[in-house]
C-alpha cells in the first residue's frame, strides 16, 4: 500500500466569476499522519477541505481544475457515489454541530444512515466513538438527553465522535477549536494525536501554535497558493520561503 | 417630535385592533350565550335536531359541528401532504430561480376570492365527483379538495420559512457524514422545523374551519350528519351564512351561539399555533423527555440505562 493517502494534483477552484480561490495546488497527505494547512484568513483552507469531501458540491456551482486522488482514485470521477465518499472522508466544522436529537442519536446518526440497525452494534459504535473523542466519561450517564444541552467544547468533541462513528479513513477538521477554551482545545488536540494511528487527518488549525503542536506535516497557504509544504519539524524551524518565515515569526512575536 | 407622533399613531392603531377584538368577542358572546344557557350546552352541542323556527324550536348543532370537522379534516388530508411537498421542494431542492417563481405563485392562491374557488368547485369539480364517484356531487369530498388548495398558501409559506430557518450547519453536518440530500431533509431538517410545520397545519385548519362562501357553494347545505365523503353536509359557518339574513328571535340568538362555538374553536387553534411557533426553547428542553418516553413505548431501554454496565 502506498504511503500516500490523498494526492492533490494541480488542483484549482473558483467560485462563480471571482478570481480563483485555490491556484494549482499540489500536495500529498501521508497515511496515518496529521497534515495541517495553515495561513492567514481567506487563504483557501476551508475551500480545500470542503473540496476533499466534495462539500463544495452544495455551494454555488464552482469551477474545478486538476485532480484529487484518494488511494489513487479520482474523487471527482463520475462513477463516485458522493455520500459514500463523505463517509470515507468525514468532516468536522469550526462551529460545533449538535443535531437536535439525543447524544446517542447524534453519534448513531451516520451509522444508521448506512443501515446499521442492531442496537448492540450501535451502542458499541457510540461508545467507541465517544471514547475516541475523549467525551465518553463526561456523557456516559446521559446519552439519552438532548445534545443541545452540551457545552461548546463537548459539542465539538461530539461532532468529532459523530464522524468517528462512521469509521472513516480520513478526518478533515476546519478550525475545530476556534470556538473553544484552552482546556477543551487541549483535550481535542490530545484526542487527535491518539487518533492518527488509525486515521489520516487533515486539519486547518485556528492558529500557528496549534499547527506546531499537532502537525506531522504542514502546508502554508497564502491567497490561494500553497507557498510551502513539508515536514512540520522543518517547516516551523527552518522555513524555505521568506513569506512562511514572516508569517510564523510574525505570529510568534 | 415627528418620531413621537408616528409612535403615537402606531400605538393608536394597535389599540384600535385590540379594541375591535374585544368588542367582537363581547358582542358575539353577549348575543349567543343566553341561548346556550337556555338550551343547555350539552343539548346545544350534542343534539343534531335543528328546527329553529316553528312552535317547538330545537337547537342542536351537532350535525354542523360534524360537517365542519369532516370538511376541515378533509382539507388537511388534501392540503398538508401537498403543501409540505411544495415547501420542501421550494426550500431545499428547487434551484433558487425556480423557488423564486414558486413562492409568489403559491401566494397568488391566497389572493383569489373564495367565491371563485366555490364557483370552480360547483361548476367543475362537483359534476366530476357526481359522475365518477356517485352521490350528489356537492359533497364533503368536493369541498375538502378545493379547501385543500385554499389552505396551501398558509401551509407552504410558514413551513417553508421554518425549513429555511434551520441552521445551515445542520444541513452540512448531516451531508458531511454521508447523508443523501433526501435523508438530510427527512431526518434532520423536517424534525428541526417541526414546530413551524405543525403551526402551519394548525393555521390551515383554522382557515378551513372559518371558510364560509366557498363551503356554502360546494357542500350542498343538507342539514344532516354526513355518513360518507360523498354526502352533502352543512358546517357551522355555512349555516350562519345561509340563515342569518332572515333569522329572528331565538333563531337569531342560536346563530350567534353557533358563532360562539366557532369563535372558541378558532381561538384555540390560533393560540395553539402561536405557542408552537414561539416555543423553540421549550421544545429543546422537552425533546429528550419525549424521546425517552418513545423509547420506553417501543420497549427498548433508553441509551443511558443500557450503557450503565
Ligand atoms: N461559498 C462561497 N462563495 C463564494 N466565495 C467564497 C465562498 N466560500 C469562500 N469564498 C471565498 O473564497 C476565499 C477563500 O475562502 P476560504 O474560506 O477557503 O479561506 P480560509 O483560508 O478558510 O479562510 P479563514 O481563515 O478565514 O477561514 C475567500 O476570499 C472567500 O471570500
Ligand atoms: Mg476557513
Amino acid at each position: 500500500m502506498s504511503d500516500i493517502k490523498i494526492q492533490i494534483d494541480h488542483f484549482s477552484y473558483t467560485y462563480g466569476d471571482e478570481p480563483p480561490v485555490l491556484r494549482n495546488i499540489t500536495l500529498n497527505v501521508r497515511r496515518n499522519s496529521i497534515l495541517t494547512i495553515f495561513g492567514p484568513a481567506r487563504g483557501g483552507k476551508t475551500t480545500l477541505l470542503r473540496s476533499l469531501n466534495r462539500l463544495t458540491d452544495i455551494d454555488e456551482p464552482g469551477k474545478r481544475q486538476g485532480r484529487i486522488l484518494l488511494d489513487g482514485q479520482d474523487i471527482y470521477a463520475p462513477s463516485v457515489d458522493v455520500p459514500s465518499l463523505r463517509r470515507r472522508i468525514g468532516m468536522v466544522f469550526a462551529l460545533p454541530v449538535a443535531l437536535p436529537m439525543s447524544i446517542f442519536d447524534n453519534i448513531a446518526y451516520g451509522p444508521r444512515l448506512q443501515g446499521v440497525r442492531s442496537p448492540s452494534r450501535l451502542s458499541d459504535l457510540v461508545q467507541f466513538a465517544l471514547e475516541a473523542a475523549a467525551l465518553w466519561d463526561e456523557v456516559r450517564d446521559r446519552l439519552d438527553s438532548s445534545a443541545l444541552a452540551l457545552s461548546g467544547g463537548q459539542q465539538q468533541r461530539l461532532s468529532i465522535a459523530r464522524v468517528l462513528a462512521l469509521e472513516p479513513e480520513v478526518i478533515l477538521l476546519d478550525e475545530p477549536t476556534a470556538a473553544l477554551d484552552p482546556i477543551s482545545t487541549a483535550k481535542i488536540e490530545e484526542a487527535l494525536i491518539t487518533l492518527k494511528s488509525e486515521y489520516t487527518i487533515v486539519i486547518a488549525p485556528h492558529n500557528v501554535q496549534q499547527a506546531g503542536r499537532v502537525a506531522d506535516d504542514a502546508a502554508f497557504f497564502l491567497m490561494g497558493e500553497c507557498v510551502e509544504a513539508g515536514p512540520a519539524s522543518q517547516l516551523f524551524t527552518v522555513p524555505r520561503d521568506r513569506r512562511t518565515e514572516d508569517y510564523i515569526t510574525g505570529r510568534f512575536g | 417630535m415627528k418620531e413621537r407622533l408616528i409612535g403615537f399613531l402606531l400605538f393608536l392603531s394597535a389599540l384600535v385592533s385590540l379594541a375591535s377584538l374585544a368588542v367582537i368577542t363581547f358582542f358575539i358572546f353577549e348575543a349567543g350565550l343566553p341561548l346556550i344557557f337556555k338550551v343547555g350546552l350539552g343539548t346545544f352541542l350534542e343534539s343534531s335536531a335543528w328546527s329553529p323556527s316553528g312552535k317547538n324550536p330545537q337547537f342542536g348543532i351537532a350535525s354542523m359541528i360534524l360537517g365542519s370537522v369532516w370538511v376541515t379534516l378533509g382539507a388537511i388530508v388534501v392540503g398538508v401532504p401537498l403543501g409540505l411537498a411544495v415547501a420542501i421542494f421550494s426550500a431545499e431542492l428547487a434551484p433558487p430561480r425556480l423557488a423564486a417563481i414558486i413562492r409568489p405563485v403559491i401566494q397568488l392562491l391566497a389572493g383569489i376570492p373564495s367565491v371563485i374557488y366555490g364557483f370552480i368547485g360547483l361548476t367543475i369539480l362537483a359534476p366530476l365527483v357526481r359522475t365518477t364517484l356517485g352521490g350528489p356531487g356537492l359533497s364533503v369530498l368536493t369541498a375538502a379538495l378545493i379547501l385543500g388548495i385554499m389552505i396551501l398558501p398558509s401551509i407552504v409559506s410558514i413551513s417553508e420559512d421554518a425549513l429555511r430557518a434551520v441552521p445551515r450547519a445542520y444541513r452540512e453536518g448531516a451531508l458531511a457524514v454521508g447523508a443523501t440530500p433526501w435523508q438530510t431533509i427527512w431526518r434532520v431538517l423536517v424534525p428541526a422545523a417541526r414546530s413551524g410545520i405543525v403551526a402551519s397545519i394548525i393555521l390551515g385548519m383554522g382557515r378551513a374551519l372559518g371558510e364560509t362562501m366557498a363551503v356554502i357553494m360546494m357542500l350542498g347545505n343538507a342539514l344532516q350528519v354526513p355518513r360518507s365523503p360523498l354526502d352533502s353536509a352543512t358546517t357551522l359557518t355555512s349555516n350562519i351564512g345561509l340563515e342569518l339574513a332572515y333569522a329572528s328571535g331565538a333563531h337569531r340568538e342560536a346563530l350567534f351561539a353557533t358563532g360562539v362555538v366557532l369563535f372558541v374553536l378558532i381561538m384555540v387553534l390560533n393560540m395553539l399555533a402561536n405557542v408552537l411557533t414561539g416555543r423553540v426553547v421549550l421544545w429543546r428542553t422537552r425533546l429528550p423527555v419525549s424521546r425517552s418516553i418513545f423509547a420506553r413505548l417501543r420497549g427498548r431501554q433508553p441509551a443511558g440505562d443500557r450503557s450503565g454496565s
